[in-house]
Parts: C-alpha cells; sequence; structure tokens
C-alpha cells in the first residue's frame, strides 16, 4: 500500500501536480465543477508536454545528424521548452516537487523579510525548478535532502533576481508597481549596466522611427517554423544530399526533407507549450490568491514582455543586436572548443528585446544596440558553458536558454563537481545565498536613504 | 456567458497574467464572464466574444469579424478596466 501511494502515485510526475492543483483548488473553495476540470487539466497538461517532446526529439536527432555530418562539431538549439519536456521522463517528480516547495520558500520569504516579490511567471519557475533537479540529482544528491535544498535554492533566486533588477526597472516604468520575474535578468542587468557607461547622452530609441513589419516574429509558433526550416535548409546543404538521403530520410529529397523536419521541431514545441499552458493554468492562479493572502504589499514579478510597452522601438533593436551578436559567436564557440549554439529567434527575441528596453533605459539608442548585443553573447556562451554540467541531458541536441539558467547552473554545477562532501556543497550554497540576501539587503537600505534624501 | 479571451507572443506568461487581472476586475464590476489565455497563433481559430492584448499582438488578429481590443500598457490595470467597461 505504502509503495503504491509513494512509488507509483506520488512517484509519477503527471499524478503529483494534478495533486498540487487539487490541494490548491480547495484551498482557494472552488466549486466542485471547477475543481474536477481544473485538476484533469493539469494532468491532461503533464500528458501533452511529453507527447510534445516525442514529436521534437526526432527532429532534433536528426539535426544532431547532419550538423555533425556538415560541420564535424556538435551543434545545439537551446529551447527551455524542449529541454525542461526530454528532462521529465527521469527528473519530473524532482522538478515538480522543487517547484511546489519553491513556490513555498518565495511566499515564506516574502511574507517575512523586505523582499516583497511575488514570482509570477509560472513556466520560469517550472524550467529553474528542472534545472536545480538536473543538477542536484546529476551531482548525486537525492531524496528528501535535495528537495528542500533545491527549494531554498528556487524560492530565493525568485525574489533575488526581482530585487537585483529593481533599480532598472523602476527606471523603465517609471513606477514601483511590479518587478520583472524572468530568469534571463542577469543579461537585463548588464545590458542596463553596459547601457549606463556607454550611453551617455544618448537620444532614447523612442525618438527614431522603426518598422513595425518585424511584429509577425512575437508570434512564438511562426518564428520558430521560420528559423528552424532556414537553419534546416542550411545545415542541409552543406551536409550533402548524399549522405541526408541515404542516411536519414529513407530517399526523399532532402531539401524537402528538410523543410518538413523543421516544422516538425517547431510543431513539438507548439504542443509544449499547450501542454505547459495547460499545466500551470490552475497552479499559478492559486499560487498568486494565496500569496496575496498572506503577504501584505506584495509585489508581483511579471514575465519580460511586461516592460515592451515602455519601449517599444527598443524591442525591435534589442532583439535585432542580440541576434547579431548571437550568429556572431556562433563563429567563435568551436574555436574554443565548445558545442556551437545555434542562435534562436525566440530567446533573442524576448529576453533581447527585454535587454534593449533596459539599455534604452540607461543609454539610449547606443545603449539599447550594445547593451542588448552583451545579451546575446551572453545567451551564446552561457548555454554552452552549461551543457557538461547536465550530465545525460546534455547529450540531447538542446539546452536552457536564458542567461540566468546558464550562470545558476554553471556555479551550482561546478559546485558539486569540486567539493566531494555533499554536506559541504549544501553549506556553501547556502552561504551563498546568505550573502546575496545581505547584498541586496544593504544596497536596498542605501536605495531608500537616497530616495529620502532626493526627496 | 461571454468568452473573453486573452493573447501573447508564446500564451504563458503576460496573457496569463492579464488573464487574472480580467478576473479581479469583472468580480469588481460585478460581472461574469469566462475569460482564458493563449497564444497568437490558437487565438486565430479560437472563438470569443472579446479579444485582448497587446496593440502588436492583436493587430493581426483583427478580420473584421472578431471583436478585438488593442491595449497600450499591458499591465495597466486602469485601461483594462476601462476595455472591459467599454466592451461587454
Amino acid at each position: 500500500m505504502i509503495d503504491l501511494i509513494m512509488n507509483d502515485i506520488l512517484g509519477t510526475p503527471a499524478i503529483l501536480v494534478g495533486l498540487f492543483a487539487l490541494i490548491g483548488l480547495l484551498v482557494q473553495r472552488k466549486n466542485s465543477g471547477d475543481v474536477v476540470s481544473g485538476t484533469l487539466k493539469t494532468i491532461l497538461g503533464f500528458v501533452i508536454l511529453g507527447a510534445g517532446a516525442g514529436v521534437l526529439v526526432q527532429s532534433l536527432d536528426k539535426f544532431s545528424g547532419m550538423f555533425n555530418e556538415a560541420f564535424s562539431v556538435g551543434g545545439v538549439i537551446p529551447n527551455n521548452e524542449a529541454i525542461v519536456a526530454l528532462a521529465q521522463e527521469s527528473f519530473g517528480t524532482e522538478t515538480a516537487m522543487i517547484m511546489l516547495f519553491g513556490m513555498i520558500v518565495n511566499i515564506l520569504l516574502a511574507r517575512f523579510t523586505p523582499f516583497k516579490y511575488i514570482f509570477l511567471t509560472g513556466h520560469h519557475t517550472m524550467f529553474m525548478a528542472c534545472m536545480i533537479a538536473v543538477i542536484l540529482k546529476t551531482g548525486g544528491l537525492s531524496g528528501v535532502s535535495m528537495v528542500i535544498i533545491g527549494s531554498i535554492i528556487l524560492g530565493s533566486l525568485m525574489v533575488l533576481f526581482p530585487a537585483m533588477l529593481q533599480p532598472y526597472t523602476r527606471k523603465v516604468t517609471g513606477s514601483d508597481d511590479f518587478a520583472i520575474g524572468h530568469f534571463g535578468s542577469i543579461g537585463y542587468f548588464v545590458s542596463a549596466a553596459v547601457g549606463k557607461m556607454v550611453g551617455k547622452g544618448s537620444k532614447s530609441t523612442e525618438e527614431i522611427k522603426v518598422p513595425k513589419s518585424l511584429g509577425f516574429l512575437r508570434d512564438t509558433s511562426v518564428s520558430v517554423s521560420l528559423t528552424m526550416v532556414i537553419l534546416f535548409f542550411i545545415v542541409a546543404g552543406f551536409a550533402g544530399s548524399s549522405y541526408i538521403e541515404s542516411e536519414l530520410s529513407g530517399g526523399q529529397n532532402f531539401l524537402v526533407f528538410a523543410f518538413m523536419q523543421g516544422l516538425t521541431f517547431a510543431a513539438g514545441v507548439y504542443i509544449i507549450l499547450a501542454g505547459v499552458r495547460m499545466l500551470l493554468g490552475e497552479i499559478v492562479p492559486a499560487f498568486k490568491g494565496i500569496a496575496d493572502k498572506v503577504v501584505p504589499n506584495a509585489k508581483p514579478a511579471l514575465d519580460c514582455p511586461a516592460v515592451f510597452p515602455f519601449a517599444s522601438n527598443a524591442v525591435i533593436i534589442g532583439f535585432l543586436s542580440s541576434f547579431v551578436a548571437g550568429l556572431i559567436c556562433m563563429a567563435f564557440l568551436p574555436l574554443l572548443g565548445l558545442k556551437v549554439i545555434v542562435p534562436g529567434l525566440v530567446p533573442h527575441f524576448f529576453t533581447g528585446a527585454a535587454a534593449g528596453v533596459f539599455g534604452n533605459a540607461t543609454g539610449g539608442r547606443k545603449g539599447a544596440i550594445i547593451g542588448s548585443m552583451a545579451n546575446g553573447v551572453m545567451i551564446s556562451f552561457l548555454p554552452a558553458l552549461l551543457l557538461p554540467v547536465l550530465g545525460s541531458l546534455g547529450f540531447e541536441g538542446t539546452t536552457f536558454g536564458d542567461t540566468d539558467f546558464g550562470v545558476v547552473g554553471i556555479v551550482l554545477g561546478n559546485l558539486i563537481r569540486l567539493i566531494q562532501s555533499n554536506i559541504l556543497v549544501v553549506l556553501v550554497i547556502l552561504g551563498i545565498l546568505a550573502l546575496l540576501f545581505w547584498i541586496g539587503w544593504k544596497s536596498k537600505a542605501n536605495d531608500n536613504k537616497n530616495n529620502t534624501e532626493a526627496a | 456567458m461571454k468568452k473573453i479571451l486573452v493573447v501573447c507572443g508564446n500564451g504563458l506568461g503576460s496573457s496569463m497574467i492579464v488573464e487574472m487581472n480580467v478576473n479581479a476586475a469583472l468580480k469588481d464590476m460585478g460581472k461574469e464572464a469566462e475569460v482564458s489565455h493563449t497564444d497568437l497563433t490558437t487565438a486565430k481559430t479560437e472563438q470569443a466574444d472579446l479579444y485582448l492584448g497587446s496593440e502588436d499582438i492583436v493587430e493581426s488578429l483583427e478580420d473584421g469579424k472578431k471583436k478585438v481590443v488593442k491595449l497600450k500598457n499591458l499591465m495597466d490595470k486602469n485601461e483594462l478596466r476601462e476595455a472591459l467597461e467599454n466592451n461587454l
């Protein structure tokens, strides 16, 4: 009986997240119809996620094969959705546990410390939970202790990153109403800092006319399809028709095959997105509902498009600059012995655009361009450096895209690798987090003092 | 019951937050509606009485038949409330 509960029920991640949703719905006193449909939809979302991973991995395998044949180095497509979906088979339970308890740690920190942020970007919470689970488990931690330390790390990151960015977010939005809760924060922070350095006297991007015709790239399925088809065409061209038609396509014309594989990848991402949407549809509102009740003056930390309306030209300029930087970096990665990170339109669009907005706020046009290029360089090198610490998952041909995953993952993974004793690792991690909180607390105190002096 | 669909690029982050804001505003106004969120591609074929989203995104939904409201600032609760009051 215990075995049935522990291994078969709680050990099935889909049922586990369904239980979380069920508890959330019951706590909110929803009516029975909402409870049943919400719980079922959450579980269904998880099943859909796995189905999407199945579609995606077919195309990813073909891509890796062609890329190797063409350039004799490994090519990797950074895509958070893809790697998280692939990881669920082996790390699903741990991901779900760390996600839930990480949210609880977030609420506790917001309740009892001056860091009042509630991190509402649910898919990023899930992705970060997954990465932490993968690294800790690969590093040899397991069981309850792994879930506890993982949740503390996740919950801390959920308030530290919005806090780090908040002085600049205030500058962008002109108010203190909301924070940015998105794990590309280090990229935005660097962009704003670079903007401050280079952008003295540079005019705002909002005084230039920028064509709106690139707006169609905001539609994720269109931009993923477009990038992947172009990428597959280029790689297929280099790999050559004879290799593809004899080894991969079973005789189908290599260009037709490349076209269909590009769209298969996009279809996989679309299915995964639909799954994630369904999976989080009940959990995030429950999280917000509970946080609103428990934490007075909670400040919502929102997904990065929240800053887009404040500088719509910087959005386009930032995306283009970041993408160009990604293309240039592609040539340098193999020289350093790293795998080639193929720049994706989606990570460059969302994080490049937000980096552009932050760069513009501190350094006008120059800040937007150079700041988001810095972001583009980071999201090319960090994913490549992250691969070795992901264990077996590092060989799947995809990886996490955004800056914070890279920085957190590289630090965490190498700590575990360098320090033999697990207890020592946990202590070092707690020490680093405590230091970050202290820095955050101190600069916040300074900030408040400056504000009162100014007033 | 009327159906409101909130749309953003990925259909994950911003649209979900706006959906929660819409629900709160409706409660405030004493009105009821079915609210959900999705990405742009799906929105093109999904039926709803009202489509909400930021200007640059929902522009491409306008086909003369759909009732689309373009929000200047997605996170502005006053603008959202005004949009709901004028269109429900």
